[in-house]
């Protein structure tokens, strides 16, 4: 743990009259996972959108190491993963790759792709359009475009929704490796066991207002529902 | 990763996927000739007076063709939602624009260059008197078209209705283009020599290039992202 990578501030998004986001202050430290929770509709991927420079605001202030997230070099450090998997159908999986990497500037994108193709496994069908991919193998070419350019801050959608077991565990791999080499990740999901299992912190959203943050406690580990009880005005029915 | 080269990266996806899949430019190609077709029975193409129409003739099927065109560009981002992978990434809004405006201005030369050919044909007319003004002619409105129709179609990409309105709106915006292209495209198609004040149409398809191309530069963050 060190620094804040993440620093947001009185941040208010409003959707016309309605306000999204309430008045959320949230620091997020360098080399921890952040388990972005919350019930539909609470604020959440508004929240990682703006992080990932996709969605303007209209109060407060949103820094990714000290930046605009829209800055490049924020731009630059981060990876997203939304709800879409982010290919091209009519790619093939080494061409959306290096697309990618040529769009991330990496150095060498020939070796880069061939590497990341290898490690989901999609090393035989790298020259078939995603078109012909299974589910399973969109996926992993997914998680391989969010990765390959090893970036420092992960902001990641319900990243679990969907996914099958290889890809689930691919996921976590990825994830741990990350962290191991100090990336900071922010992750929304519903399901509360996987993320409270690799999540270091933890901030519940209510209605667009931040009800908790603060260190992921064992206790809330052996029992996930605790945080909506004591934190929501719902509860955790 | 420089500019130009994130232009270049952007562009030779579009066409790598267009190549593949062929849905622009077959449209567009033959929504053309169409056009120049069905102009060639309600004019005579044998008559003195075409040439006085034909500059007209070739940049409304050109311009028609293009919205076909256009109206793919960002559309393409959507399945998938990779616009959001693309604009999360380092790449500049305005190189996406810019790389889009020239896949779609490759797309459309290749349309225009075929529908040429036809227009040769069913019309009688000698096109490659002055090729090389020709050329320039088709490539600074060309670029125009495709600056214009790449930076509105950025703009329309997240409206249910953006193949009613793309057309819409760019039309109107691309009268001072036409009105020059189609003026020096007909001078350089009739048989009288060029005089040196017809020069003035091709400084106003530069002067109207370099305008919106330096608007896209400046707006495309503030379209896309908000």
């Amino acid at each position: 743990m060190g620094t804040d990578a993440i620093a947001v501030r009185q941040l208010w998004k409003y959707y016309g009259d309605y306000p999204a986001l309430r008045e959320i202050t949230l620091d997020i430290a360098q080399g921890s996972c952040c388990a972005l929770l919350g019930r539909n509709g609470a604020g959440k991927t508004t929240l990682l959108r703006i992080l990932a420079g996709l969605s303007p605001y209209q109060q407060g202030e949103v820094n990714l190491f000290g930046q605009s997230p829209r800055g490049r070099g924020a731009r630059r450090t981060a990876g997203f993963l939304g709800h879409g998997i982010g290919v091209y159908e009519d790619l093939t999986a080494t061409e959306n790759l290096a697309f990618f990497a040529r769009v991330h500037g990496l150095s060498d994108v020939s070796a880069t792709v061939a590497r990341w193709l290898k490690r989901v496994g999609l090393e035989r069908v790298a020259k078939m359009p995603v078109r012909q991919f299974s589910r399973g193998m969109r996926q992993r070419l997914a998680l391989a475009r969010a990765f390959q350019h090893a970036p420092q801050v992960l902001l990641l959608d319900e990243p679990f929704t969907s996914l099958d077991d290889k890809a689930i565990a691919m996921l976590s791999e990825l994830l741990t490796e990350a962290r191991l080499r100090g990336a900071t990740i922010v992750l929304s999901t519903h399901q509360l066991r996987e993320a409270l299992a690799i999540a270091s912190d933890v901030a519940l959203i209510e209605n667009g207002k931040l009800r908790y943050s603060g260190e992921r406690t064992p206790e809330m580990l052996s029992d996930p529902a605790l945080l909506y009880r004591l934190h929501t005005e719902l509860g955790a029915d | 990763m420089n500019s130009f080269r994130q232009i270049w990266t952007v562009a030779a996806k579009d066409l790598a996927i267009e190549v593949r899949t062929k849905e622009s430019i077959n449209a567009a190609g033959a929504f053309s000739i169409a056009i120049l077709l069905i102009f060639s029975f309600a004019f005579d193409p044998f008559s003195d007076s075409m040439h006085e129409f034909a500059g007209g003739l070739l940049w409304i099927a050109f311009a028609f063709a293009g919205a076909l065109i256009f109206n793919r560009g960002f559309a393409r981002e959507l399945p998938n939602e990779c616009l959001d992978a693309l604009l999360s990434s380092p790449l500049s809004a305005s190189s996406l624009v810019l790389g889009k405006a020239l896949a779609n201005f490759v797309m459309l030369i290749a349309v225009e260059l075929i529908s040429l050919f036809v227009f040769g044909i069913f019309y009688n007319i000698n096109w490659v008197k002055h090729p090389w003004a020709l050329a320039g002619t088709l490539a600074l409105a060309t670029w125009g078209i495709a600056v214009l129709g790449s930076v509105f179609g950025a703009m329309t990409v997240n409206l249910r209705l953006r193949e009613l309105m793309l057309p819409v709106i760019i039309y109107p915006l691309l009268i001072p283009l036409l009105i020059g292209a189609i003026e020096f495209t007909t001078i350089l198609l009739g048989v009288e020599p060029i005089a040196s004040s017809d020069w003035l149409w091709p400084k106003l398809l530069l002067l109207y290039d370099v305008v919106f191309t330096a608007v896209s530069i400046l707006l495309s963050d503030t379209i896309l992202v908000n």
